[in-house]
């Protein structure tokens, strides 16, 4: 048995010593990839949390008391809030569309998807300044309504929601295409209505991209400076999200405040990690059973 | 008599169905009528409009022109849910996140209340399908856990669950293996004539349209070509694409003068000459259908050399090279045959036709 063991492992030396290259290239090549993340990824992660607890626990916990800072708290939670939905209904209509059918314009489509990922965050929330601004195309019209959009949570929303619109969209579109439409057309001859073929045969295929996408958004949504900057004012303690908050206060030295709001936005990006990992493993058997049945198709015996 | 009377009753009745995608024509006025009980066979190759068909008798596609009658009602404008029919798909389309039973049970479990059968119910008529298709050990597999035939046979157990006026099944074993497929072929002729549900094959196999159909319809770039039973479609071909599509064949070009009669089709030379008049006839040998002796009986024989000799099982089949006209032949023979003639390669042997079919084709010989 022992034998048996050690000749398979020599066997498995023997073919990398066939497939891989020299030690020295090996371990220099993994010195490079650790020393980049080491002096671009971790270093600043540890700065973050270190300069947050300058003061002590007692200070780090401080900083959350201020009012302001919940209130930034609040209002990222409930742009992400909308937006997330939002861009959940979208991203499933969209891909949907461009898996299933063919239309005209489909191509057209799949391009503005990806617009928002191709512009600068700070056009797209100058955009909509110059939409609804006092001085915008609509502005006039939405002052003597006394509706407010910009330096107001309306804008907030509409410029994270355009920011992250790519997500959910673009993470279903290649898995909705590859699947086909064999299994929405069986349902419906076997006498399913839109309705339960969407909810019981499209959905549960779709259901860990889906999530996956999901978070992908959520932390874009949360995390997004450039556009919510120019439409939100930075009025404190009503129109400033977790990343203003961020920036004013270290403007204002506020050292120990800055880093313990960012330490929040590091954290849930930590968060975003391990549920992207967990749903990574999640959705891997059933990706690798669908290659096993890809394998399987032709040929296989009865 | 009651049989009689049964089977005269159209059930599927396809009016005049033109399709076009773009500007290529897929089903150019094709008019079809299926009996109840009927095992029809549409058989053609890739880009026929076959499947096509198929997907407009589902309610899947909707045709440019004409109607579809489903038992004397049209249902051309009538969505797929409302039509009652099974669909089985060449790649299964089971659903993959289901079991065998959920998968089968699916068609049961998506009825409105009123009509939805009790979960019992559900439970007795999914273990009565699975039986049907034998396949009750694998109720609670995962479709990715079955083999192509069994997977086949769930999405045939599911299709049957709603109890569907008619059966399409749409190249239901092209996925599988040449062993596999004439099992299930054979099988789905036994389900067949147990169950008596009227069903349409498509199929690009001749094979598989000889063996299990009732009747073949053979389509030809969007139009019907013949539709007969497997023997009349085999024995009497009614046009040359027909009689190549439907097995091997050995193509003669020439021509007799006309009004000239054949006397005995067995005796007439395969005329090997060609000529440019206006219309010329073609004549067409099945390989089997070809005698060989290895010495000259009449003077309609024709000389020919032995190039190739393959020995396929229980078939001989023979590659020969006219000697007049550098022609290949096929023919092919029994084993027992091929060693009374002791063939080899290189031999000089002689040809006669036991059984042709003479085509007239527009135009002066091409080939």
């Amino acid at each position: 048995m022992s034998t048996e063991i050690a000749a398979r492992v020599r066997n498995e030396e023997w073919k990398a010593s066939l497939t891989s290259e020299s030690t020295l290239v090996r371990w220099t090549l993994i010195a490079i990839a650790l020393g980049y993340l080491t002096l671009f990824l971790f270093v600043p992660l540890a700065a973050v949390f270190s300069e947050a607890l300058k003061k002590g626990l007692a200070g780090y916990f401080a900083s959350f008391q201020d009012p302001d800072t919940l209130a930034a708290i609040r209002l990222t939670f409930i742009a992400a809030s909308l937006a997330v939905p939002l861009n959940l209904m979208f991203g499933v209509a969209a891909a949907w569309a461009i898996a299933k059918f063919e239309f005209v314009g489909k191509q057209i489509l799949i391009t503005l998807i990806d617009i928002p990922l191709a512009v600068s965050p700070v056009i797209s929330g100058l955009i909509y300044v110059l939409l609804f601004g006092a001085q915008g195309w609509v502005g006039p019209w939405l002052a003597e309504h006394d509706i407010k959009i910009i330096f107001a949570l309306p804008g907030i929303v509409l410029a994270t929601t355009f920011v992250t619109v790519p997500f959910i969209a673009r993470e279903l579109i290649p898995l909705m295409q590859s699947q086909g439409r064999e299994e929405e057309e069986a349902a419906l001859t076997l006498g399913a209505s839109g309705w339960q073929t969407f909810i019981r045969v499209t959905l549960p295929n779709i259901k860990w991209s889906l999530l996956y996408g999901v978070i992908l958004c959520n932390a874009r949504a949360m995390g997004e400076f450039g556009a919510v900057s120019v439409v939100s004012g930075h009025i404190r303690g009503l129109t400033n999200t977790l990343p203003l908050h961020v920036e004013i206060l270290y403007n204002e030295y506020n050292a120990v405040g800055a880093f313990a709001v960012a330490s929040l936005l590091t954290l849930l990006a930590i968060v975003t990690l391990v549920v992207k990992t967990v749903i990574e493993r999640k959705s891997a058997p059933s990706r690798a059973t669908q290659d096993a049945e890809w394998r399987m198709q032709p040929g296989s015996p009865s | 008599m009651e049989d009689a009377a049964r089977e005269s009753i159209v059930s599927i009745q396809v009016d005049h169905v033109t399709k076009r995608f773009g500007t290529f024509t897929v089903l150019d006025d094709v008019t079809l009528h299926v009996q109840t009980g009927e095992l029809i066979a549409l058989l053609g190759p890739s880009g026929c409009g076959k499947t096509t068909l198929l997907r407009i008798l589902a309610g899947l596609e909707r045709p440019d022109h004409g109607r579809i009658l489903l038992h004397g009602d049209e249902v051309t404008e009538r969505r797929i849910t409302d039509r009652r029919v099974g669909f089985v798909f060449q790649h299964y389309a089971l659903f993959r996140h289901m079991t065998v039973t959920e998968n089968v049970a699916f068609g049961l479990s998506v009825l409105p209340h009123a009509q939805r059968p009790s979960p019992g119910q559900i439970r007795k008529k999914v273990h009565d399908l699975l039986s049907l298709v034998q396949l009750q050990a694998m109720a609670d597999r995962y479709p990715n856990q079955l083999s192509g035939g069994q997977r086949q046979r769930v999405a045939l157990a599911r299709a049957l669950a709603v109890e569907p006026k008619m059966l399409l099944l749409d190249e239901p074993f092209g996925a599988l293996d040449t062993k596999v497929r004439k099992e299930l072929r054979r099988w789905l002729r036994r389900l067949h004539d147990e169950l008596h549900i009227t069903s349409i094959l498509v199929t690009h196999d001749q094979e598989e349209a000889l063996e299990a159909a009732d009747r073949i319809v053979v389509l030809n770039q969007g139009h019907v070509e013949q539709i007969g039973t497997p023997d009349e479609v085999y024995e009497n071909a009614a046009t040359p694409f027909v009689y190549q599509f439907l097995g091997d064949v050995n193509v003669f070009h020439g021509r007799i003068a006309q009004n000239e009669t054949v006397p005995k089709e067995t005796h007439r030379q395969p005329p090997a000459e060609r000529d440019s008049s206006d219309e010329h006839e073609v004549t067409f040998v099945r390989p089997h259908d070809l005698e060989l002796s290895r010495s000259r009986t009449t003077t309609t024989q024709l000389e020919a050399t032995v190039r190739l000799i393959i020995i396929a099982g229980s078939r001989v089949r023979l590659e020969l090279m006219s000697k007049d006209s550098s022609q290949i032949i096929s023919v092919e023979l029994t084993k027992e045959r091929y060693r009374e003639l002791r063939l080899q390669q290189g031999d000089i042997v002689f040809v006669h036709p036991k059984q042709l079919h003479v085509f007239k084709m527009p135009g002066p010989s091409s080939m």
